[in-house]
């Protein structure tokens, strides 16, 4: 669509990006139905895209898009006769429709449906996989296809993932509504992983198509921010934003000109951006203010660590240390070493480093031998580095980082 | 006298074939009908395609929910609840509760109402009474 050639259109795709998600949170909950609302908002934005060429663009889109979307949506349940619970829903909303003004929710109510929205796509009944595809589908503004290329999965697959999830979601009964205070913390920390996970698909980039992965960066963003508005007490809703813009900032320093990858100490630091790098750290603060150390904000504060002129390793490993209390996970664990090994020694290192590489969970991961073959070439054990990086280039799925991997591996001989 | 459970399995099949099973409805209904008028029917319903199952397990008290039905071959069905619930959560809710979901699994399925397997006959043929 080309907004000087159809200004109807960049306006229904705008309202499709910024509008779509409330509308059709506030929609669900009116009819009962996560894909008859989805349906009926489908309807809509094509009914604007006719009306707005026609007539021009209304003055508030959304509320346009939201009166469309009920109308549309009471057509369906006309001719679906066989609903449960179809004349109630049908009165509720014709009630709604014939309300002229307030007929627009105020702000609070629209927060509340996007929260029960998220916990919802979120909920753990669901697939995994499909509580990341809805989500984005639901919340964000990218279409089936995108979230595919995103995910590197063909359409079709996609498509039947997140169909059937909403399939489940309306035979299980699986509730529209934000888990009440018992549930909220697993609940809730359940969200925050499932947008780190859509947060680092996009980040990692270890194949696939590198525009609708930063696409998908951006989403998880959004919904990073959105987060923050809804729940401003939480302080990992605040660590997990600040962990998502501290890594975007270094976005365009990871890679150098020639497509390599580029270590964190050897980043041009110019090219990282100083505003989302700001917003971090904002973000940052705000979570550490509430006094309630979580995983995200622990990360964050690691991040916000590496990123200062002159880093203090003592600092950062003592944050790992935290961090392996929070989730001793053997990835923590080996992170930790390698920040031990840049505060003590390389010796130190290669101590914490030693019970890693002789359980075998992170055998094929990469990193743990990148890791080991640092600390040994650093401890000048160069034949012992030598074979630690040929390990680490044989599990490398990634061109760039191999291409690194292997120069590193040159500077042994 | 005994209770019994019957439990009824069949392979999923497709479209065409799927609405003639519907459309058996009526049968069904005889049946059941025969069946209370007999004394002998404590219960009967039916459930929702297995993908909307969810398991639940709790292991060192943490609750473990997984997407789909039970798999663990290993595992014997060895009794049964039926729960009328507000929604899936408190059927979870409960579900944990069990002893069983400590050393075993649990496969919350939903039930299918009643008006819904009316209008799927109807909608495959079948002649039913308003």
């Amino acid at each position: 669509m080309n907004g000087r050639d159809d200004p109807a259109a960049a306006a229904v795709a705008r309202a499709f990006r910024e509008e779509r998600a409330t509308v059709l949170a506030t929609l669900i909950r009116h009819v009962g139905d996560f894909q008859l609302a989805e349906d009926a908002v489908q309807d809509a934005f094509a009914d604007a895209v006719k009306a707005w060429r026609r007539d021009g663009v209304p003055a508030k889109p959304g509320a346009w898009i939201t009166v469309a979307a009920r109308r549309r949506a009471i057509d369906r349940l006309r001719r679906e006769r066989s609903r449960t619970g179809r004349a109630e829903r049908l009165a509720e909303l014709m009630r709604l429709d014939e309300q002229e003004e307030p007929a627009v929710s105020d702000e609070t109510s629209i927060d509340d449906d996007r929260l029960r929205l998220i916990f919802t796509c979120c909920h753990p009944a669901l697939d995994l996989r499909a509580r990341v595809a809805l989500t984005l589908r639901a919340l964000g503004g990218l279409t089936t296809g995108e979230i595919a290329r995103g995910f590197l999965v063909a359409e079709p697959t996609m498509g039947k993932r997140i169909v059937r999830a909403k399939r489940k979601i309306a035979d299980a009964n699986i509730p529209y509504r934000v888990p009440h205070d018992a549930e909220l913390p697993d609940r809730l920390h359940g969200v925050l992983r499932v947008v780190y996970l859509i947060f680092n698909e996009g980040y990692s980039a270890s194949e696939g198509d590198r525009l609708v992965r930063g696409e998908l960066c951006g989403e998880a963003i959004r919904l990073g921010l959105l987060l923050v508005r809804l729940m401003p007490d939480d302080a990992e809703v605040w660590g997990l934003l600040a962990l998502m813009l501290l890594h975007d900032a270094r976005r365009a320093a990871r890679v150098d000109a020639e497509g390599r990858y580029v270590a964190l100490d050897e980043q041009d630091r110019t090219v990282w951006d100083e505003a989302r790098t700001r917003k971090g750290m904002r973000a940052l603060e705000r979570a550490v203010r509430l006094r309630r150390p979580g995983q995200y904000q622990l990360q964050a504060a690691i991040t916000a660590a590496q990123m200062e002129e002159g880093v203090d390793w003592p600092r950062i490993a003592e944050l790992y240390g935290a961090l392996a209390q929070l989730t001793p996970t053997p990835v923590v664990e080996l992170n930790r070493a390698v920040a031990v090994g840049f505060a003590d020694g390389p010796e130190a290192g290669l101590e914490l480093l030693a019970p890693l590489l002789g359980d075998g969970t992170l055998e094929r991961y990469q990193p743990l031998h990148a890791a080991h073959a640092e600390l040994l070439r650093r401890a000048g054990d160069l034949a012992g580095a030598r074979l630690a990086y040929e390990r680490a280039i044989a599990l490398s799925a990634n061109a760039v980082e191999r291409a690194e991997l292997e120069r590193r591996l040159l500077g042994t001989r | 006298m005994s209770q019994y459970l019957l439990l009824l399995y069949a392979p999923e099949v497709a479209p065409a074939e799927q609405a003639a099973r519907e459309a058996e409805l009526p049968v069904w209904f005889e049946l059941n009908e025969s069946l209370q008028e007999a004394g002998l029917l404590a219960g009967s319903g039916r459930l929702h395609a297995v993908d909307t199952a969810t398991t639940v397990r709790v292991r060192d008290d943490e609750v473990e929910l997984t997407d789909g039905p039970f798999a663990v071959t290993k595992e014997l069905l060895g009794g049964y609840y039926l729960l009328e619930c507000r929604d899936l959560d408190e059927a979870l809710r409960q579900a944990t509760r069990l002893p069983i979901a400590r050393y075993g699994s649990v496969e919350v399925r939903p039930m299918m109402p009643m008006e819904d397997m009316i209008v799927r006959a109807r909608e495959a043929g079948a002649d039913l009474p308003a």
